[in-house]
């Protein structure tokens, strides 16, 4: 099967998912786009889009509808000449139209697995829990006629572990998708030993179609994005557990998400980020990665007991945040979580005493948005982290201790084999998470 | 062109702001101003330095695409919405694409010298941020021929056809000079509509234009030969003006040094369906600007400051050979001189033009008038220019489609 008869018929599992939703929606743009070609009109692509919940998958529907038009509105240009032919359309607003009827019908929702049994590529896209992974595609493996491939977005389970148990051969490669998939830029491609080179070229050609950044990541549990993440959040809650003796938890959570991400110019804060990914989730992916012991002590009992009380984060069915650390008025954060009384406690009776404790931005700080617009951003930022490291408020030192950590970190991932340079460990960071820059950097140093 | 029986002015302008990006109010989220919002602020603005709707015999509104922007249509009946006393008065609306606001203005004149009406309200309207602008490109595009030409056109429809016009100018005369000079006429645009506080980029702050101006076009996302900067913007606006008789002046109780006199007109319509036999000519407007002069009598040599069509930079440079400040070929080193700037001989677009102040296309003609009012009258505060005794007229020329619909203009201050 070359490039275009492999992607003729794809099952995404854990379709309707977060992740799930925009690798459909990626996938089918690219489907649509191969089925529009010449060559490839007879040719019937589809999509199943494979999910337990029926209600996910009706609101799958509505997210690729409105996706699609977006995407459809970028590209006029070429559709105009995709549809030269068809002589019943004739303005932009019909093509567009006519394009988001193409994609949709590529996709066919389904709640079965057997939808996966004809597919000549699978992309499992389920919940980060590896028995259920290594079931879904061993049963998958066991039925499926086309010797299908199979692609996994698992962010933190190794793809050497998965193909072993559920006995793929080497038809499994990891395609670590960030969150948003159709706006980060990121893809972390992961290659196991067994990985057949055929399907690491398919990897990289459909990278490369979907115009993402593909950075390498060596088959260690974690990963790089993972890999530093969950370590910067663990510092980041090791933080608040040295303050709260001082300070008392809520102000604690408060300062070190304030430090985070206005004195480290990132685009959240970092119980903000935990929130967005979901403490639940962010506690398998710690449970994953200690179980494989990759690194001392990727525990942390105050995430388990904060998902205990019901403070979970991730997102509700219409994309809105759930609280978690944080409480979400309008998608901003507005309260801090108390976990003595069980409540929220509103920023506005925290934020003046701890911004009054960590003292103000460096005169030259700006907010991460206007810095990525920043036309030389590097000289900005040595400009910028220079009277950082001349300030020596409380603000200013949390956040030069968090700086080095997460240098620690970036180097850590090098050092034991998990990236294989520097530079992937900071565009990862920098195309995965958004970040301004990259943790190995000078800024911090001494 | 018969000479006129009559003496006709123009008086009592007014500019609503120019909404669209760029301006600190406009968020595309928000809601804002709908169409009869703006043809009542204009109209009022006229009425209030007109005495009222009493002294008004007659409206004409100017107007492209109301029918698909706005779902309205019947617009000559929202013209009593702007004073009572317009209720059970003849209103008419025209429509010439982004000329429909010369053809309010020539339907309001002729009025006049039919002796018809004295005093004729004449507002021009667009209001086209009701919709994303590749939808707008739609809408727009039916100032072409629709069953001749859009099937095969692009998806920005205008934008490619006066690229397609640029193209053919680089081929003749040289790409590199051509688009120092666009991104001058873009440098021009901008600095002058910083001074007018009703256009749309008089919040623009970027440092250098001219460089912004350069930026490289790009054939996958937008046309060949033009960036965005070389475009005028989607507008939100309006203007109105009284077209008026001695007698009207008198009746509205406006003295003529607050007035303009229309001192000759041209008004040429070419065919719709045969394209430009130049693409680097635009042969309509100059012929409507020679009937302007003719009916005038007068020459350049008395023109003290243009409103020409920029909806395009490439349209302004072509403007500049068009009405005759250079020959064919020689615009660009016309603008790259300095002389359309306001610092030059003939300042152009003194509040901005197209690009600068804003386009709202069938209201454009109309706005033109009232920029000219303004500055022959003196009313023009920080964007006034000089006008000196030597060269004491001005000239307005709006377009509609690609060279389609011309109306030309020549005023001089009343006296």
């Amino acid at each position: 099967m070359n490039y275009v008869e492999r992607l003729e018929k794809v099952a995404v599992l854990g379709a309707a998912g977060k992740m799930g939703s925009g690798i459909v929606l990626l996938t089918a743009l690219e489907m649509a786009d191969l089925s529009l070609e010449p060559g490839n009109r007879s040719r019937d692509f589809a999509l199943y889009a494979v999910d337990i919940s029926e209600p996910a998958l009706a609101g799958l529907l509505k997210y690729l509808r409105d996706q699609v038009r977006r995407a459809a509105e970028k590209k006029t240009v070429w559709l105009r000449s995709v549809y030269a032919d068809r002589s019943d359309l004739v303005e932009n607003e019909e093509m567009i139209g006519q394009y988001i009827a193409d994609v949709l019908a590529v996709v066919r929702p389904a709640t079965r697995l057997e939808a996966a049994y004809g597919a000549g590529l699978v992309f499992e896209a389920t919940n980060e829990n590896p028995d259920l992974k290594v079931k879904l595609l061993g049963q998958i493996r066991a039925q499926n006629k086309k010797d299908a491939w199979f692609l996994t977005n698992t962010s933190s389970i190794p793809i050497h572990e998965l193909d072993e148990k559920a006995g793929l051969g080497g038809r499994l490669i990891g395609f670590h998708f960030y969150n948003p998939p159709a706006v980060q830029k990121l893809v972390e491609v992961i290659r196991a030993k067994s990985t057949l080179p055929e399907l690491a070229e398919f990897a990289a050609q459909y990278a490369k179609k979907l115009r993402k950044t593909v950075v390498p990541s060596n088959d260690v549990a974690g990963f790089i994005g993972n890999g530093h993440f969950m370590r910067d959040a663990l510092h980041g809650i090791a933080e608040v557990e040295r303050l709260a003796p001082e300070f008392g938890f809520v102000d604690a959570v408060y300062m070190v998400n304030k430090v985070s991400q206005d004195f480290l110019i990132r685009p959240m804060g970092i119980f903000q980020l935990v929130d967005y990914v979901g403490l639940d989730i962010c506690q398998c992916i710690l449970k994953v990665m200690s179980d494989r012991s990759v690194g001392a002590d990727l525990r942390s009992p105050l995430l388990d007991r904060l998902v205990s009380s019901g403070a979970m984060g991730g997102q509700f069915a219409d994309g809105s945040q759930k609280d978690g650390f944080l409480k979400y008025e309008k998608g901003r954060p507005a309260g801090v979580y108390d976990p003595e009384a069980k409540a929220y406690v509103p920023f506005a009776d925290v934020g003046p005493r701890c911004d009054e404790r960590l003292g103000p931005l460096p005169a030259s700080g700006k907010p991460w948005k206007s810095v990525i617009q920043t036309v030389d951003r590097p000289a900005y930022l040595q400009g910028y982290f220079r009277d950082l490291r001349a300030t020596t408020t409380m603000g200013a030192d949390l956040a030069k201790r968090y700086g080095r950590k997460a240098k620690e970190v970036g180097l850590g991932l090098v050092k034991d084999g998990v990236a294989q340079k520097e530079d992937d460990v900071n565009t990862v960071m920098l195309t995965g998470f958004y970040h301004a820059y990259g943790p190995v950097n000078a800024y911090f140093d001494e | 062109m018969k000479k006129s029986r009559r003496k006709v002015y123009m008086a009592a302008g007014y500019n609503t702001i120019s909404l669209g990006t760029g301006r600190k109010e406009f968020h595309p989220k928000k809601a804002r101003p709908g169409l009869e919002d703006y043809i009542q602020e204009a109209g009022r603005g006229v009425l209030a330095q007109a005495g009222g709707g009493k002294n008004v015999d007659e409206g004409v509104i100017g107007n492209f695409m109301a029918a698909r922007f706005n779902r309205q249509g019947n617009l000559a009946a929202l013209i009593p919405t702007v004073d009572p006393d317009l209720r059970w008065k003849p209103c008419t609306r025209v429509e010439g694409a982004c000329g429909s606001g010369g053809l309010a203005l020539t339907a309001a004149i002729k009025s006049v010298l039919a002796e018809t009406a004295d005093a004729v309200l004449t507002v021009g309207v667009e209001v086209q941020n009701t919709v994303k602008a590749i939808y707008g490109a739609d809408i727009l595009a039916g100032a072409g021929w629709y069953r001749g030409e859009r099937k095969a056109g692009h998806a920005y429809f205008f934008p490619a056809l006066f690229s397609d016009r640029a193209g053919a100018y680089f081929e003749k005369y040289g790409r590199d000079k051509t688009r120092r000079a666009f991104a001058r006429w873009y440098r021009n645009a901008v600095e002058n509509a910083r001074l007018c506080e009703t256009a749309q980029e008089f919040h623009n702050t970027c440092e250098d234009l001219e460089a912004l101006g350069l930026t490289e076009p790009n054939p996958r996302t937008f046309v060949d030969h033009l960036n965005v900067y070389d475009c005028s913007k989607v507008s939100d606006a309006a203007a109105g003006i009284a077209v008026l008789s001695a007698e009207g002046l008198d009746r509205c109780g406006i003295s003529k040094s607050d007035a303009v006199e229309v001192l000759g007109w041209g008004q040429v319509e070419a065919d719709l369906t045969v394209p430009p036999a130049d693409p680097t000519e635009l042969e309509t407007s100059r012929r409507a600007v020679q009937k302007a002069l003719e009916a005038a009598g007068i020459g350049l040599d008395k023109i003290g400051t243009v409103e020409c069509h920029d909806c395009f930079t490439i349209s302004g440079l072509l403007s500049i050979e068009a009405i005759g400040f250079a020959g064919k070929g020689e615009g660009a080193d016309y603008i790259l001189a300095g002389k359309t700037s306001r610092q030059g001989p003939v300042p152009f677009n003194t509040s901005g033009g197209l690009i600068g102040w804003g386009h709202p296309t069938g209201g454009t003609g109309v706005r033109q008038a009232v920029s000219i009012w303004q500055q022959l009258t003196g009313k023009a505060g920080k964007w006034q220019v000089e006008i000196s005794p030597e060269r004491p007229c001005a000239l307005s020329v709006n377009m509609g489609g690609n060279d389609k619909t011309v109306v030309a203009v020549v005023y001089r201050r009343a006296a």
